[in-house]
């Protein structure tokens, strides 16, 4: 193996591999991690536009949302006392009320969303932008202001912990720790994820959604509400961004910084397109942008030995910073064509109005 | 577009402007309104304070005072103007040609980046070589911030929106590296680039006023005859109003569109080069600016005219000189600017129900925003 190592290029990328393989077990879990926020965002993105809605506002739905929530498990903290957390998942009663209270402020971001792609028929990518510079304006001086005052501090989530016996299966072991050693936020959003593969292909809300984003007009011939569905679907899927931007707040983190969604929501919309509209694809896409990110820190905590090592040593940190957002964009590039947008994605419906 | 032809008479000119302002001049007014709603709000609930209804007049006065107080505000505004304008006359001519430029962020900083790279090289040369080179240094770097996605839309139809905010987060990873990297000062004790020396902007008027800020009101009229008296700048618009019917017309929209892009990225950074040349005359790990957001509003409010993206950015150029005041005297947060940057611009997309609960229909006509072509190419194969 030696001999091979020191062959020049090819034994760096065998060395690389030798190193990812080592670390596979950490990488998979942060991976995991790090892609529940974007996957989120994914699926709010696949919620809307598989309805005909284009919302590229969730990225300031996560960020108003990951505010709320941080800030209203403070309030309720205040308020309640900090409780005992349960040893599942550290469940406290100001967490969960803290937790709703946020899903329903992204539901309320939706709905204005909604408000304006659906009956105002404003163009959507504008409307969506709106929504990101109000949250980035909204929260940015809610910050500043409540910078002055002293807040009770809160908790956060804490992920499964699952038995040793478990985690010590060959392969199995390894896949179900990084899948569900998650927090509440991470273990559902892979339930979530699911449900919702199943439900968009294979339920009557499904079937319906599909109807209205590829062909409105036919849908409402034979009697669907376009109007309904799509507002009910702008207006749920406020709740999974919303779960997006509680998880950086409230499961990754127990505190809020000025823009602290860094840009995952649009990385959560590249995922979704190069998840081909799909829960399930979206998931996948969402784990292959979040990988990235996760060897920058594995390669930061425990840089590799030799050749690879010294290497690295010369990459600039912030390489690794733009890692993600470099290869959102070349993935998205190289697929972008062959992944088809829903019909009427990003269309305002009107009515044949018979009056 | 086109009108018929009337009878130039004061009362017909006038009823034609106020249909092309009435709309913006309500939303902004009324973005003021329910920002004083929230400052007295926010100032009630979260800090519990007695409530005080003379807060938002306190805070208002503040943001109005810093801005055109005196001959010195009265120049901080346009200094601050100076980057807003160039880049929202780039943001401009992207919605000209159907793109939504989210990516002046990107561009600005790239800009700064490009010109403290060559004003730094160029320190002790005369500045007639000095400046000319550092400018374009920042416009050649934010151009080509504008002209890769730009391309990738054009080969692939991956779209702007998302490949423009991707830049903008490498663009900051760029300016970080650079800054502590290739271009630090050796020996500063914080990482920052040394100072461009005799690239810097000479200051023209009062203690700040550089001369960037005749460089952006010469680019008004420029990018208005860009627009509107070049075959280029025709195609741009057909494009833009209907990209089918221009291709059939004979214009290749794919080169138009990399075109347009990469002119938005140049315009905003020399938007960056004239706020590093003139302002800051050195780069360090926390530069930072709110440019990008506000080069979309300003571009949105003045309806992506030069002209109306003059007098936009002149508003949002006081807004930024005042808001520091405004925080210092009132104690309301500057971030506030941001809120009401995003209030406008909602009362403006919404401007169909500012019409009705005002009964504006008759004044103004079924005048729509005249950005309804850029989603349409959301996600979709190609469309060019």
């Amino acid at each position: 193996m030696d001999s091979l190592n020191s062959i020049p290029v090819i034994g760096i990328v065998l060395q690389l591999f030798e190193y990812l393989i080592t670390a596979l077990p950490f990488l998979a879990h942060v991976a995991v991690q790090l892609a529940v926020p974007i996957c989120l965002a994914a699926l709010c993105g696949v919620m809307c536009e598989r309805s005909g809605v284009v919302n590229i506002g969730l990225e300031g739905i996560m960020l108003t949302c990951a505010f709320t929530g941080w800030f209203a498990g403070a309030l309720f903290t205040g308020l309640l006392g900090r409780g005992t957390p349960t040893s599942l998942f550290g469940f406290t009663m100001p967490l969960l009320l803290a937790v709703g209270t946020a899903i329903l402020a992204g539901m309320l971001m939706s709905l204005l969303h909604a408000w304006l792609s659906i009956s105002v028929r404003a163009d959507q990518i504008i409307a969506g932008a709106i929504i990101n510079i109000m949250a980035i304006g909204l929260t940015g001086y809610l910050n500043t202001l409540l910078s002055t005052q002293e807040l009770a501090s809160t908790r956060s989530f804490t992920a499964l912990q699952i038995p040793a016996s478990v985690v010590g299966l060959p392969v199995i072991g390894g896949v179900i720790n990084a899948l569900f050693g998650q927090g509440p936020i991470g273990v559902a959003t892979i339930l979530i994820v699911i449900v919702f593969q199943i439900f968009l292909f294979r339920s009557r809300w499904g079937l319906r959604t599909r109807a209205v984003g590829e062909h409105p007009r036919a849908a409402e011939t034979v009697g669907i509400n376009v109007i309904l569905v799509r507002y009910r679907n702008v207006v749920m899927s406020g709740a999974l961004a919303a779960l997006g931007g509680a998880y950086l707040s409230m499961e990754a983190t127990n505190s809020f910084q000025a823009g602290m969604t860094q840009g995952r929501g649009f990385i959560g919309l590249a995922a979704m397109i190069v998840g081909r509209w799909n829960p399930v694809g979206a998931f996948g896409a969402a784990l292959l942008f979040a990988s990235s990110q996760a060897i920058s820190q594995s390669i930061n905590i425990s840089p590799p030995a030799g050749d690879l090592g010294n290497l690295l040593k010369n990459v600039p940190p912030q390489f690794f910073d733009a890692l993600p957002y470099l290869i959102t964009i070349i993935v998205l590039a190289g697929l972008v064509g062959r992944s088809i947008a829903p019909a009427a994605d990003g269309r305002p419906y009107e009515r044949e109005s018979a009056s | 577009m086109s009108q018929p032809k009337k009878a130039w008479s004061p009362a017909s000119i006038a009823s034609r402007v106020w249909s092309l302002i009435a709309v913006p001049i309500l939303s902004i007014l009324m973005a003021i309104v329910v920002g004083a709603i929230v400052i007295v709000l926010s100032s009630t609930l979260l800090l519990k304070q007695p409530m005080d209804l003379t807060l938002p007049i306190t805070a208002y006065a503040a943001l109005a005072q810093g801005g055109l107080g005196s001959y010195d505000a009265f120049v901080s505004t346009f200094v601050l103007a100076t980057p807003l304008l160039l880049a929202g006359l780039g943001v401009a001519i992207g919605f000209k040609a159907g793109l939504f430029n989210i990516g002046a962020q990107g561009q600005f900083l790239m800009g700064a980046v490009g010109s403290v790279a060559v004003g730094v090289q160029m320190a002790h040369l005369p500045a007639v070589i000095a400046i000319p080179a550092a400018l374009l240094g920042g416009m050649i770097l934010g151009a080509a911030w504008g002209f890769v996605p730009g391309l990738l839309k054009a080969i692939s139809g991956a779209h702007e929106v998302v490949t423009t905010i991707m830049m903008n987060y490498i663009a900051l990873a760029a300016l970080t590296w650079s800054v502590t990297g290739p271009l630090r000062q050796v020996g500063a004790a914080q990482p920052s680039t040394a100072t461009v020396g005799a690239a810097a902007l000479p200051i023209v008027l009062d203690r700040s006023g550089h001369i960037g800020i005749f460089i952006a009101l010469a680019a008004v009229p420029i990018a208005w005859f860009l627009l509107y008296r070049t075959t280029r700048g025709f195609e741009i618009r057909a494009v833009g109003a209907n990209p089918d019917a221009a291709r059939y017309a004979g214009v290749k929209p794919r080169r138009l569109i990399v075109l347009s892009m990469s002119i938005a990225g140049m315009l905003a950074g020399l938007a960056g080069a004239c706020t590093v040349l003139g302002v800051t005359h050195e780069v360090n790990a926390s530069f930072s600016t709110t440019v990008g957001f506000d080069s979309i509003t300003v571009a949105l409010l003045g309806r992506s005219n030069p002209l109306g993206v003059l007098f936009a950015a002149l508003l949002f150029g006081e807004m930024r000189a005042g808001a520091g005041p405004m925080q210092i005297h009132a104690g309301v947060p500057v971030e506030l600017v941001d809120f009401i940057q995003a209030l406008i611009l909602l009362f403006l997309i919404a401007n169909v129900v500012l019409r009705r609960l005002l009964r504006l229909r008759g004044i103004a006509g079924a005048e729509q925003t005249g950005f309804e072509t850029i989603t349409r190419s959301y996600g979709r194969e190609t469309t060019v």
